[in-house]
């Protein structure tokens, strides 16, 4: 790899990358992130490399191996460029047929996706209905990029942002194109990024600032960082290299969880392969400009995403929050100051240099500009990574890109910003998707996890269960949220056991406002938002596991009974799944379960193909 | 100097004091429990919660930890401050209801009975012992291990601390006290196992030389009749 030593190397390097790129030449891209490889990726490359090898289309037909393209439902994916041919759950037997039919420049129409409403095979990525609402401007590049080949990144646009920015040669015009671009962070608490660049580039203190990318997601079910860290690495390290330009950092740090193994190999290739490139290191292209990054693994606490955490886990010690003021902007690690961004804030920036601020700025609405990347999880139809722009409504989110509940069931809420965050219920679906009115509502954006619950999710359930975790989460420093949250948990079991009393649920609620109230770090004050926002909209819910030793979602297991109805046919498949043989009944005629060894797990609901178990 | 208002009364103090000192400073009664002159603060028992800004923009923060800032509003004992107090008070008497010191700010802020499930721990993980050992006697023998629910105080590995000079330090400072300087050799430490929240032996003048394994703790005291 030729070291470049200034910004016109650069340019004639891109240029020589983009003269021997052949864009008619079909390609074969293969979603091959953490998931992918996880539903079958690896035996479709090697399926692919065997094919193309053995019949020797190499050339006629390129393979690229690429990140997360989103789409989770349809995994492993492939995609056929430049024609955008999408094959949904592609088996490694499939895989011949699909190159046969490149190689013959035809369309395997049996393969494609089928839109689950009208039921007619849609052949263009772009044409289905996940993708068709979406606004992918970080999430399309993974699929132009190989992650390990800094090239591809070079080819399609990389690094010239950077090179612009450099060119230029002015950090306050970087600044004010990302305040006018009003960006706000990605992390989930919305603050200005220009505003907190500006602050870190107005310390003195010139020798030792320090640039942070928080890739400590840890939600459950939130994975957009993931996805972006795998498939796009060189696109944050050219963000925080602007963003060191910017404000006159020249240290940075990549804080990323060591549960993301993936992301952390790919990051380790880019990083060496842009510091060999002479992009990252002393007097990058020529310019002076000298800025380097390093890799911080992070060890699975959950509360070390909250930035004060963050900073004393990097500088080695035990991950604790502790007061601001002093902000990390002013005293951040080794007390020197420090500006936090999230992954996907990063991966705004060379957007934003590039497109310009202005025109960044007319995505989205007023005072929430840009698109946001929600991993969409829970009960509906397609499930995935959804970039859209911010303003858009949760309708459009859960029903029109993710195509709706499965089977009969009725979507009643979304549960947004993880276990800190909220739930906002099915009527209130036409709520716009930005910072302000999600907190309006009681939940928060939080770093984009949207989880959707229908009729047979309980919410008291959903509370605890986030109770459950932030219990385990929680630092334990505050007394309040350590053993607030103990509490709650305790008091959401009583109730789920039908062991609750309405003076208890209201102690509850008093507890919660309490621990919000009182705590020291996000993590804390935003504990109690699952019992809160549940009680707010699902008090019905609460009161019904009280009063009437109900649970109506059919979840808690010692207020629920398991029974079979008149729709039963007798095939006896829930008979042959029952762990605790409590099912008894011949073939062809009702069953019968037997209440007393009954241990509620839920197999025989989940077998039945005639909706004949009920739960009351 | 910085100037703010406690209580709508006008105080200024050096810039690095903390809320909590400008109000003792003022006689602003602020109860604490991981608080001591002498250590670092910690702002790990909320106790000290007082209310800052205002309109929406109002909320409670440690005193102990928060540095006074020019024109801050602060309130020590607005409603909303007394009703996390309690709060908190009641969720210690839960946990530690054996604790002179909890049982008397219980009674101070009149809160006579709690709502929760009973518990009887020995440790509200304060901390003070951690930064007595660390900041006053310079051993760093104990520190916090874990996180969240399995938090617990103790030596690396639960073995016995080189570092440590069975000085006692931690049992002295300790609002809950328990067990704190046992470690894995209950025999060798001072007051071994005892519950009582103020440990006679502290008072006496020969406290330096004793090394104590006398069983109940307060054997020393029976004996002596």
């Amino acid at each position: 790899m030729e070291k470049l030593t200034s910004i016109d190397s650069f340019h004639a390097l891109q240029g020589r990358l983009l003269a021997d790129r052949d864009p008619t030449i079909p390609t074969i891209v293969i979603s091959a992130g953490t998931c992918g490889q996880a539903s079958g990726a690896n035996d479709l490359i090697r399926a692919a490399k065997r094919e193309l090898l053995s019949r020797e289309l190499t050339d006629r037909i390129h393979l690229r191996i690429t990140g997360c393209q989103g789409f989770c439902e349809a995994e492993p994916s492939v995609l056929i460029e430049p024609r955008g041919t999408f094959y949904p759950k592609v088996g490694p037997g499939e895989m011949v047929g699909i190159i046969e039919a490149v190689a013959r420049g035809e369309v395997l129409e049996n393969l494609l996706f089928v839109d689950p409403h009208t039921g007619t095979p849609v052949e263009k990525q772009t044409e289905i209905s996940f993708y068709k609402k979406q606004v992918r401007t970080i999430l399309a590049r993974n699929e132009k990029v190989d992650p390990i080949r800094v090239y591809d990144y070079v080819e399609n646009g990389g690094y010239s942002a950077l090179a612009r920015v450099l060119a230029s040669g002015d950090p306050s015009r970087v600044v004010e194109e990302v305040k006018a671009s009003g960006l706000r962070g990605r992390g989930g608490a919305g603050f200005p990024t220009g505003l907190k660049w500006e602050l870190l580039a107005k310390q003195r203190n010139g020798q030792g600032k320090f640039l942070v990318c928080n890739g400590d997601e840890g939600d459950p079910g939130a994975y957009m960082d993931r996805s972006v860290l795998e498939g796009n690495p060189h696109s944050i390290i050219e963000g925080m290299l602007i963003g060191g330009f910017a404000t006159g950092a020249n240290k940075g740090v990549f804080y990323v969880r060591n549960e993301y193994p993936l992301a952390i190999k790919h990051l380790t290739i880019a990083l060496r392969q842009s510091r060999g490139l002479g992009l990252l290191g002393d007097n990058i292209l020529g310019t002076g400009f000298s800025f380097d990054l390093k890799l911080v693994r992070g060890a699975g606490a959950f509360v070390c995403g909250e930035e004060t955490a963050l900073i004393r886990s990097i500088e080695g010690k035990m991950g604790e929050p502790r007061q601001r003021p002093p902000f990390p902007v002013e005293k951040g690690i080794d007390g020197k100051p420090t500006a936090i961004n999230n992954v996907e804030t990063w991966a705004n920036i060379p957007v934003i240099i590039n497109d310009g601020g202005a025109r960044f700025a007319k995505i989205g609405t007023k005072r929430n500009t840009g698109t946001k990347i929600f991993s969409l999880v829970g009960k509906i139809k397609h499930t995935g990574l959804v970039e859209v722009p911010m303003g858009i409504t949760i309708e459009e989110i859960v029903n029109d890109i993710g195509g709706g509940p499965v089977g009969r069931a009725r979507i009643k809420a979304v549960q947004t910003g993880g276990p800190s965050g909220g739930c906002i219920p099915a009527n209130r679906f036409d709520l716009p998707v930005d910072y302000d009115s999600l907190t309006e509502a009681g939940s928060i954006m939080g770093s984009g996890g949207m989880i959707v619950m229908d009729d047979s999710t309980c919410m008291v359930d959903v509370a605890k269960y986030f109770m459950n975790f932030l219990k385990g989460e929680s630092c334990g420093k505050c007394f309040t949220c350590r053993k607030g949250t103990q509490r709650m948990y305790e008091l959401l079991e009583d109730i789920s056991q039908g062991k609750g009393t309405l003076e208890r649920l209201s102690l509850l609620e008093e507890l919660a406002l309490v621990v919000k109230d009182s705590s020291m770090c996000g993590l804390g004050q935003t504990a109690s938002n699952p019992v809160l926002s549940t009680l707010r909209y699902f008090r019905d819910e609460y009161v019904a596991h009280i009063e009437h030793r109900r649970c109506p979602g059919g979840v808690c297991r010692d207020l629920v009974t398991y029974s079979i109805n008149e729709d039963c046919n007798g095939c006896g498949a829930c008979a042959k799944q029952c762990p605790a043989e409590a099912i008894s009944g011949t073939l062809k005629e009702r069953h019968v379960i037997d209440s007393v060894k009954c241990t509620k797990c839920g197999n025989c609901r989940t077998v039945c193909q005639y909706d004949a178990v009920q739960v009351v | 100097m910085i100037t703010l208002a406690i209580n709508r009364l006008p105080v200024a103090v050096e810039e690095g004091e903390t809320l909590l000192e400008a109000a003792r400073f003022l006689g602003f009664p602020i109860p604490t429990l991981c608080h001591m002159d002498g250590l670092s603060p910690y702002g790990a028992c909320r106790l000290c919660v007082v209310e800052i800004g205002e309109g929406p923009k109002a909320r409670l923060v440690s005193s102990c930890t928060y540095p006074a800032q020019e024109g801050l509003k602060v309130r020590t004992a607005s409603a909303r401050v007394l009703r996390a107090r309690k709060m908190i008070l009641e969720l210690l008497l839960a946990s530690c209801p054996q604790s002179k010191i909890i049982q008397d700010l219980a009674s101070a802020h009149r809160v006579s009975q709690q709502r929760f499930r009973q518990e009887h721990e020995d440790c509200i993980l304060c901390g003070l012992c951690v930064r007595m050992c660390e900041q006053q006697m310079m051993a760093k023998a104990i520190g916090f291990r874990g996180r969240g629910e399995t938090r617990s105080i103790g030596t690396p590995f639960d073995m016995k601390s080189e570092q440590c000079r069975l000085c006692g330090g931690c049992i002295y400072v300790c609002p809950a006290c328990q067990l704190r300087c046992t470690y894995t050799e209950p025999d060798k430490a001072i007051c071994g196992g005892c519950a009582n929240l103020s440990p006679p032996c502290v008072e006496k003048e020969q406290f330096d030389d004793m090394m104590c394994y006398m069983n109940p703790c307060v054997a020393c005291e029976i004996e002596k009749d």
